[in-house]
């Protein structure tokens, strides 16, 4: 096989993949996933537990150390299919609060403390390296094998350039699909979809070359078990105890694994796929492994004394000749290695930005939460985490040299992330392990493993000197790191798992028992514990006095400007009330902070609705009243509590409405004067000069100025009661529309062209998105520019600013569009946002331009009777106003 | 917190549904036996690797995962709420 074919095949096979995940990124924009949210994606997706290390180093394992490769698939089979205790508990809350990595889970519920972040981030990091790099190792593994059986026998590339181009090219990928947007789930649709292909492609590789194996070198599965017997695989000797703590150290690792955690949990679309992969994905754990034996046995049968097993899968077809399943069996462990480090960096740049990146960063600009657009600087955040993680994945490839037997790395970081095991079990079923508890157990288990196992991995006398190994730490020979205590019986692999989860557990269960858990952690434990008891009583934030529009400025910069609008909406609507702005009761503070926290995190999402809402977070007291008070609410049936709310809502309705009318009933007074002043003004001047023309011998030129004036003065007049009139027709509904197709356009350059005569004098700066406005409406054109005209001639009166600017937004959505006026003045006070649009209202007289105040009024029923709205925008910075209205009208049946 | 009290006697239905529930949370506890049974075949006598064992194995893998599916679908039903917990 030419060594160019394979790189070119290999360059088709990343753009494909590319392909695949563009088309899904584009479909899930549209909202028309399908099938591609089936549990069959899911569970394939699961599959990057099998990295490179099964793919290639599984037939080398079962070469080196017989059957025990397959407690590697065991423990995960015996978590599946034991779904029912832990995984579906773990998906629940992680879909119910909004979970973004196993360090957001830990930090969530131990009272959103982002030391602890910090710690299962470092621990991951950590783990994570070597095993990147091993990634990277057997894709340079592999191209060696084609390279050294190239004709030539020349070596095109060198194995450290290649390893770069690797890398390099997965950063590329996992950046433009991993951080394209900001999710509230931090779902990765794209990458989801591209995974599930490689596994597909793995199987089918590792499929067929043990097909080929049993039916084209042995003669089938009667001679293979033969040649199993034959064969010599004699160091097999299995002990009880590495048996079962391997069983056990894959169990806990395809939980706490941050890959793992990634796709099972957070990008988990519906939990009845759960059920589905409960057995499909130990099926396929079990087609991977089927024939790893076989090919090992016969690889040890066919190949050279010496050649390295782990390449068996494939130099055994190379060797025989099969240069297109050598292609196929190069693509799938080209798969592995590329799915596994793709998800795996997208996991650790959510951790390192969300609980390093994020939280140092408000830390040194305190008023950052409120002023910058946070949406950017966290994206920011995770591609610089991406980068740095597979940086140090190189890094470690390169000082290593890559040369450890594959499964030795594979290990080591398993025990690593098994570390989070005990705070994460002890969170999520014992409501009394606390923050002390975590963090003492989390840094002892760190501080052993890291001692026994991860240090001497790097061999004596690199990480740790020869005496410390013979001798142990300080001379003292019971710390020697792979004979703690004196047990030198256990190999070091269950050595380290044994004391490092054994001092974990022992710490973390110690320091939960000692110590008192503060209120929000009590809070949180009792949300994760009780998670399938329905919502939990008490709130997390006391009736705080805080500004909702300070709060939907913060929730724009973190969850976008429409996302956020729609969001504060939905919430206003539920508490009864219209517009943009809920009352920031703790039932809203906490689904605001729930919906941040898919963004940031939870710890980060609490910090910085602390920083608006100040000291608004419980006490212990609160805790216990609200206990007793939702102790005697339960006795309550459920109905009533459902009326209560009813009548909440309406409550709030009503007092709003009452407020309203209030207010009304005063303006409709200073309007009654207002009205007969507009009224008698004309009037006046027509009388007083009307009379002096019935007097007679005036000379003819005053004539014609009086005639004018009492003109001017009619017309006058005649406007007032015109716009009157119209605007009671548009009241009754009787009005006639005159549909047509328009260009929106066309209708903003009208409007903006006639708007220019209101005070000509002005400069206005008018920002407009001309390609947004490129659209087709079926509409009444003259009615909606007349709505335009007056949005935009009240932003050129009453627009304020020095240099007065006017924004024109277009956005189109779900068969509407809507066009915001925004423009930079000082906006209009909060108490009256709800008054501009009533009859005769005016805010200020400082700048009366004509007109009665009727402008706005007409301007709402035009729109509600164009099936639309406009409504005031809040939190723009400025007067802002959004017109919505349908993309296409139909004329109603009336 | 309190709850209201649970019926103390089931349906047929519902009480077929639990029982389901604690055969899905038996079936690693059996998993687990039946994958550590061979540590006590294996000891001393025998040190090479047997095709017997690798059959062993795989078909108890084979078995898990058929029970399990059978599981899979009556557990997807409930969804897990208060009166349907144990």
């Amino acid at each position: 096989m030419p060594f160019n074919l394979l790189v070119l095949s290999c360059l088709l096979y990343v753009a494909f993949l590319f392909a695949v995940a563009f088309v899904v990124e584009r479909r899930a924009a549209r909202g028309r996933l399908g099938w591609l949210r089936s549990p069959l994606v899911y569970t394939l997706s699961l599959s990057i537990y099998c990295t490179a290390w099964t793919f290639y180093g599984a037939v080398g394992y079962a070469a080196r150390s017989g059957l025990e490769f397959l407690t590697i698939y065991f423990g995960p089979t015996l978590v599946f299919i034991g779904w029912w205790w832990l995984l579906r508990k773990l998906v629940r809350i992680g879909r119910q609060y909004h979970v973004t990595s196993i360090a957001d889970l830990i930090s969530s519920r131990y009272g959103k403390s982002n030391l602890l972040g910090v710690i299962v981030t470092l621990i991951a990091v950590i783990a994570a390296t070597p095993y990147i790099a091993l990634q990277l190792q057997s894709v340079v593994l592999s191209f060696g094998v084609f390279a050294s059986a190239a004709p030539d026998g020349s070596r095109p590339l060198d194995p450290g350039q290649t390893a770069v181009w690797v890398a390099v090219g997965l950063a590329f990928f996992t950046i433009l699909f991993g951080t394209r947007n900001l999710d509230a789930r931090e779902q990765h649709h794209g990458i989801v979809t591209a995974i599930a292909v490689e596994a597909v492609v793995k199987l089918v590789a590792l499929l067929a070359v043990g097909s080929f194996v049993v039916w084209g070198i042995a003669g089938g599965v009667a001679d293979v078990i033969a040649r199993i017997d034959a064969a010599d695989l004699s160091a097999w000797q299995v002990e009880p105890g590495r048996w079962t703590g391997l069983i056990f150290l894959s169990a806990a690792a395809v939980i706490t694994l941050p890959r793992m955690f990634q796709v099972m949990v957070v990008e988990n679309e519906d939990e009845g796929h759960l059920a589905r992969a409960s057995w499909a994905f130990p099926l396929y754990l079990m087609a991977m492994s089927l024939f790893i034996v076989p090919i090992a046995v016969v690889g040890l049968e066919r190949m050279p004394a010496g050649s390295n097993p782990d390449m068996f899968v494939l130099t055994l077809p190379l060797a025989e000749g099969q240069g297109a399943l050598a292609m196929l069996v190069f693509l799938g462990g080209f798969s592995s290695a590329t799915s596994m480090v793709i998800v795996e960096s997208i996991a650790l740049a959510t951790m390192i930005s969300n609980h390093v990146m994020i939280p140092l960063w408000l830390r040194l600009r305190p008023g950052a939460a409120a002023a910058d657009d946070l949406r950017s600087v966290v994206l920011m955040a995770r591609r610089l985490a991406i980068a740095v993680v597979l940086a140090l994945g190189y890094g470690y490839y390169h000082v290593s040299g890559g040369s450890a037997a594959l499964a030795a790395i594979g290990l080591i970081a398993f025990l690593g992330v098994a570390q989070v095991l005990p705070a994460m079990l002890g969170g999520i079923f014992w409501r009394g392990a606390t923050r002390t508890g975590a963090f003492l157990g989390l840094v002892t288990g760190l501080v052993v493993w890291a001692y026994t196992s991860f240090l001497p991995s790097f061999g004596p006398g690199a990480a740790l000197s020869q005496a410390i190994f013979a001798d142990g730490l300080f001379g003292l020979s019971w710390l020697r790191p792979q004979a703690l205590f004196g047990t030198q019986a256990m190999d070091p692999i269950t050595h380290a798992l044994f004391w490092s989860l054994a001092l974990n557990v022992l710490a973390f269960c110690l320091g939960s028992l000692f110590t008192f858990p503060g209120p929000v952690e009590r809070l949180q434990g009792a949300a994760f514990v009780n998670v399938f008891e329905g919502a939990v009583g008490p709130q997390r934030w006391a009736r705080g006095q805080v500004d909702p529009e300070a709060l939907l400025g913060m929730a724009q910069r973190i969850l976008g400007e429409e996302t956020a609008l729609s969001f504060f909406q939905a919430a206003a609507r539920a508490q009864g009330k219209e517009g943009f702005l809920p009352d920031p009761t703790p039932t809203f503070l906490d689904q605001l902070e729930t919906r941040l926290s898919g963004s940031v995190g939870a710890a980060t999402a609490h910090a910085m609705i602390s920083q608006l809402v100040g000291r608004a977070t419980v006490t212990v007291e609160d805790l216990m009243a609200v206990a007793s008070e939702s102790a005697q609410l339960l006795e309550y049936s459920a109905q009533l509590e459902a009326r209560e709310a009813e009548l909440t809502r309406t409550a709030g309705a009503l007092r709003e409405a009452n407020e309203k009318l209030t207010q009304l009933s005063l303006q409709k007074d200073a309007f009654l004067s207002q009205i007969s002043h507009e009224l008698r003004t004309p009037m006046t001047s027509i009388r007083a000069f009307s009379e002096i023309l019935t007097e007679g011998d005036l000379p003819p030129e005053s004539v014609v100025r009086y005639g004018k004036i009492i003109h001017d003065e009619a017309k006058r007049l005649t406007r007032l009661l015109d716009d009157l009139l119209d605007l009671s027709v548009l009241e009754n509904g009787s009005v006639q529309l005159n549909l047509g197709l328009a260009s929106l356009q066309g209708m903003l350059d009208t409007a903006l062209t006639a708007a220019r005569q209101t005070r000509p004098d002005r400069e206005f700066l008018v920002i407009r998105d001309l390609p947004s406005e490129a659209i087709y409406l079926k509409t009444d054109a003259d009615r909606l520019t007349q709505v335009f005209i007056n949005l935009i001639s009240n932003a050129r009166k009453y627009c304020d600013a020095a240099r007065p600017e006017l924004r024109i937004v277009v956005r189109q959505r779900a068969g509407r569009v809507t066009v915001d006026f925004i423009d930079n003045g000082k906006g209009i006070p909060k108490d009256s946002q709800t008054l501009i649009f009533e009859k005769f209202a005016r805010l200020t007289d400082a700048n009366r331009a004509g007109g009665a105040g009727l402008g706005l009024a007409i301007c709402r029923e035009i729109m509600t009777n164009l099936g639309g709205a406009v409504a005031y925008l809040p939190g723009q910075k400025g007067a802002a106003f959004r017109v919505t209205l349908p993309l296409r009208l139909e004329r109603q049946a009336a | 917190m309190r709850r209201p009290k649970p019926p103390l006697f089931l349906a047929r239905a519902p009480y077929r549904r639990r029982r389901l529930r604690d055969a899905a949370r038996l079936l690693p506890v059996v998993g687990i036996f039946l994958l550590l049974l061979p540590l006590l075949w294996t000891q001393d006598s025998r040190m090479a690797l047997r095709s017997g064992d690798v059959i062993y194995f795989f078909l108890v893998w084979v078995g898990l995962i058929g029970v399990a599916a059978a599981f899979a679908a009556g557990l997807r039903g409930g969804d897990g709420t208060d009166d349907e917990e144990d």
